[in-house]
């Protein structure tokens, strides 16, 4: 690091009949530099802030939902919805964003990383190539609840007969095309960073593309792609707004099916970021600490996989250099 | 198998020796033929996307009484489609939260890329990656039950729990992580010979930090305002908890009273329509606030892409 | 360690040569048609021209060098071989290449089984972040060749002259190794899916001294079996191992400012380098241009 006082005596001219002690005073002297510390504080301020953001937002969430954990754990986490603070759970969100994980995993993860593989192994640099390259960057930042529309539209309305309308299916479907954008262009990047030596080697020995890419291109690309489609999850799982449009239920739900109960995946749904809007919204001072504790379910649940990602990641970048 | 077929006396090559094995051939054109439908989906969710705005949208265009979309609020379950009520709406909570999200996101960005070891940077971006993950429904309860009670309405009292302020500040703490980590970019893209210019001519730190790092990466800082910008009219989760009014509201340009913008609209309309009551162009509406959102968001995303781009040409 | 090493190599040469006997039988000298044949050959880069109008034959079981100043097309021309250049999407080559009398360019001809006939080992060593095994093996596996495995690793590095010194570690990280071994490791690699010709881009710009005259050595001992190219920088390199040599040039094109390559002259190395039939070759061979 670079301290706050760069060298001066540079463009002092020595022969401006400056005695050695002058020359030797002003190379020593430490001028304080006003400006430069109070930018530095401010600098430091806005670091310091967003770190503290952070803190004070678990502090609260923790602090909040404490004594539901405390009193009880077991029914918090199997209940269901209820009218009663005391007797509501957050089985059926759980169950919702579970499936909205599979449907991601499943769907936007294979699919986003053909997808790079496509954009950086195959395609050729024309013009079909780069407007898909804009497009995806593009959909990257077409807001969640625009994707809501979507996914209403076309899995909720026209594809009823295949999702069963309002149900967990047209939810996952919906937030699966949400964040595949994410996904490519997080899987294209890890991709980007691959040695072209590797595929200059592997063609070399007579290999097709496609068994470049599988036997060095995806495996040296695995680590940053992993974290990448992590991020993405998270993203996924933390999403409410799509699934408002999409019809997850805004209240109480009825019906309560097992976790892996296949047969109900076309019945409606609600998912833990929906049930934070609702209960956030109820008046009852004891339907606060509930949220607070389904805030620290979510948090646990995106942030500890965020977290092993992002970890993840810096290992294998510093092992590569 | 493979050695037989080399002829190294060298006269009786035909091109059939030279077709290559035709298993991996085909499985080449196949995985090829996989891939590119995978590359080509993304222009069909463009596709979809637009599909799916465009009929309910102009049905509504071609069939709304125009003199109730410039009025006095946004009531549609009652005819009453004042979409600036809207749009200001978006407007304020935008500004108030790139007001919170530039000045310290920036500010982090410069400590990050400028100052910060490699020791304290190694530590800090991580957990600034993690805030980014923080799902937006959290800072909405976060801005509803501590920035409002404990902040806004400690040094401002009588104002209401739920304000248009409130989920501003809410939008800006979620978007400071990427406001941070695109100006980062910007100023790490800023070669050193540049700075260095800066430090041999005898500038100061701060000198060489505002005067040749700052407009050097001025691009990509007016990237990231834009991106922010986009992000911020797109947010939906944070105004819904934290700025109070769903269903419809009056036109009101004051931040510390409830409020309503283009998203929470949308919102507030969806979360009804199991029963859609009230006027017949009721959710034609939430199809027209959502068209004009995504052409506005889109708009600006492609604004802020061609200054990312000019970043990366210029270096 | 040299010396060491120096056994390894004479003890290598013994193996090779009880194999070279029955292969050399096959082919009798009399019968020796080129390997290539190219014919007014000039590849673009989009509108730029890289080199023009290339004519030259390259004999079976000979070294041949390109020489000649950098930008001059060498690695390009060497790229057309085994269509590497197909690789760049701008690439586009004009006249013929003729590969045992079947033009490499004719459509139908499967550039990937042209690179599994005609290997190539690159400027920097590149092996894989794989065990030294699987570097070597990697080749004979997508080529799904037949045989034991094992086998043909342990054969592929004993031509690479490598053997005697990965023999106890096969199993851990080519990344391990030395520059110079891992050229070796890549040369070995190239001759394990069993091509007829190895091209070889500068092999030994990134290695010092040693390491350079241990694959000069490499290259001596395989070209009993095996028809070499090699582009060098290093005048020395090519006097020294090549049979054949063609020296290219580049010429200015005044319109565009780009520079284009061409072949000056090819000839026996020993004749190019005392009596060369060209001014220009002359220069550049006595040190006094390039």
């Amino acid at each position: 690091m670079i301290g706050g006082d760069a060298p001066v005596a540079i463009t002092t001219p020595l022969s401006a009949g400056t005695s050695p002690e002058a020359v030797r005073r002003r190379l020593r002297g430490r001028r304080v530099d006003l400006a430069g510390v109070v930018l530095r504080v401010a600098l430091l301020f806005s670091l310091a802030f967003s770190l503290l953001v952070l803190a004070v937002l678990l502090y609260d969430v923790v602090t909040g939902g404490w004594e539901v954990f405390a009193s009880r754990f077991q029914s918090f986490m199997s209940g269901t919805l209820r009218f009663s603070a005391g007797e509501s759970g957050i089985a059926q969100a759980l169950r919702g964003t579970l499936w909205i994980g599979v449907f991601v995993v499943l769907l936007a993860f294979p699919l986003g990383i053909a997808a790079a593989l496509y954009l950086e192994e195959y395609a050729a640099d024309n013009r079909l190539t780069r407007f898909i390259d804009v497009n995806i960057r593009n959909l990257a930042g077409v807001p969640s609840i625009v994707y809501g529309i979507l996914g209403f539209t076309i899995f909720v309305k026209s594809l009823s007969g295949l999702t069963g309308g309002r149900s967990v299916i047209a939810g996952g479907l919906t937030l699966a095309i949400l964040v595949l954008p994410l996904v490519i262009i997080t899987s294209a990047e890890a991709i980007r960073a691959v040695p072209d030596e590797l595929r200059l080697a592997g063609f070399g020995l007579g290999a097709t593309r496609w068994e470049v890419s599988r036997t060095q291109v995806l495996p040296y690309a695995a680590p940053g792609i992993l974290t990448g489609t992590v991020l993405s999850l998270a993203r996924a799982l933390g999403e409410a707004a799509p699934l408002i449009l999409v019809g997850a239920v805004v209240g109480r739900l009825g019906s309560n099916p097992g976790l892996l109960d296949l047969g109900s995946l076309d019945q409606r749904f609600t998912a833990l970021p929906i049930v934070i809007t609702y209960w956030a919204g109820l008046p009852q001072a004891d339907f606060r600490a509930l949220t607070a504790a389904a805030i620290v379910v979510i948090l646990a649940i995106v942030l500890l996989a965020n977290a092993a990602a992002i970890i993840l990641r810096n290992r294998f970048e510093s092992k590569r250099g | 198998m493979a050695q037989a077929s080399i002829d190294r006396a060298g006269s009786t090559l035909t091109i059939d020796d030279l077709r290559g094995d035709r298993g991996r051939t085909r499985k080449e054109a196949v995985a090829r033929g996989l891939l590119s439908a995978a590359g080509g989906f993304s222009i069909l969710i463009s596709v979809l996307i637009v599909y799916s705005l465009v009929r309910e949208t102009w049905t509504f265009v071609t069939q709304v009484d125009w003199s109730l979309v410039w009025g006095d609020g946004w009531f549609p379950r009652r005819a009453m489609y004042d979409i600036k009520t809207l749009v200001v709406g978006s407007l304020i909570v935008t500004v108030v939260g790139i007001a919170v999200a530039g000045p310290i996101g920036v500010g982090a960005a410069i400590y990050l890329s400028e100052y910060a070891s490699r020791r304290v940077r190694r530590f800090v971006k991580p957990t600034i990656e993690i805030l980014a993950g923080v799902p937006s429904v959290v800072v909405g309860f976060f801005a509803l039950t501590f920035i409002s009670p404990e902040l806004i309405q400690r040094f401002r009292e009588g104002t209401p729990q739920q304000t248009m302020f409130a989920a501003g500040i809410g939008v800006g703490v979620l978007i400071i992580p990427l406001v941070a980590s695109i100006s980062e970019d910007a100023m790490r893209s800023v070669p050193r010979s540049l700075r260095e210019a800066s430090y041999g001519m005898g500038a100061k730190k701060a000198t060489t930090v505002t005067k040749v790092v700052l407009p050097a990466a001025v691009s990509g800082l007016v990237a990231a305002f834009i991106v922010a910008v986009s992000r911020a009219i797109g947010e939906t989760m944070v105004v819904f908890i934290a700025a109070g009014k769903s269903g419809g509201a009056l036109f009101e340009t004051n931040p510390f009273e409830p409020g309503l913008t283009m998203t929470a609209a949308m919102a507030s309309i969806a979360s009804g329509t199991d029963s859609v009551v009230g006027e017949a162009l009721t959710f034609q509406s939430l199809f027209f606030v959502g068209m004009l959102l995504f052409v506005i968001t889109l708009s600006l995303n492609m604004v802020a892409d061609r200054f990312v781009r000019r970043v990366r040409h210029k270096y | 360690m040299a010396n060491r090493t120096g056994a390894t190599v004479s003890m290598d040469v013994g193996d090779l040569r009880d194999d070279s006997t029955t292969r050399s039988d096959a082919g009798n000298e009399d019968a020796r048609a080129p390997v290539f044949q190219v014919d007014d050959l000039s590849v673009y880069y989009g509108s730029f021209r890289a080199i023009r109008n290339v004519t030259l034959q390259v004999e079976q079981q000979q070294i041949t060098a390109f020489i000649g100043p950098s930008g001059c097309g060498k690695t390009t021309m060497l790229r057309c071989f085994n269509r590497m250049n197909d690789l760049i999407e701008t690439a586009r080559v004009e006249g013929c290449v003729a590969y045992h009398g079947v033009n490499l360019y004719e459509p139908g001809v499967n550039p990937v089984e042209v690179r599994r006939r005609i290997g190539m080992v690159f400027q920097k060593p590149n092996p894989f972040p794989k065990s030294i095994y699987d570097n070597v093996a990697y080749g004979p596996r997508v080529a799904r060749m037949k045989g034991d495995m094992d086998e043909i690793v342990e054969r592929s590095l004993r031509r690479g002259a490598l053997w005697d010194e990965v023999k106890d570690r096969l199993k851990s990280s080519a990344l391990g190794l030395s520059g110079g071994q891992q050229q070796r490791l890549c040369i070995a690699r190239a001759l394990a899916v069993d091509p007829e010709v190895i091209l070889m881009d500068e092999p030994c710009s990134a290695l010092d001294p040693i390491a350079t005259g241990r694959i000069e050595d490499l290259m001596e001992e395989i070209k009993t079996e095996y028809t070499i190219i090699i582009v060098t920088h290093n005048m020395q390199q090519a006097a020294r191992v090549s049979d054949m040599c063609a020296f290219f040039t580049t010429e200015v094109n005044e319109k565009s400012d780009t520079r284009t390559g061409l072949l000056i002259e090819f000839d026996r190395t020993e004749q190019m380098f005392s009596n060369p039939s060209d001014e220009r070759t002359e220069n550049y061979v006595t040190g006094r241009f390039g």
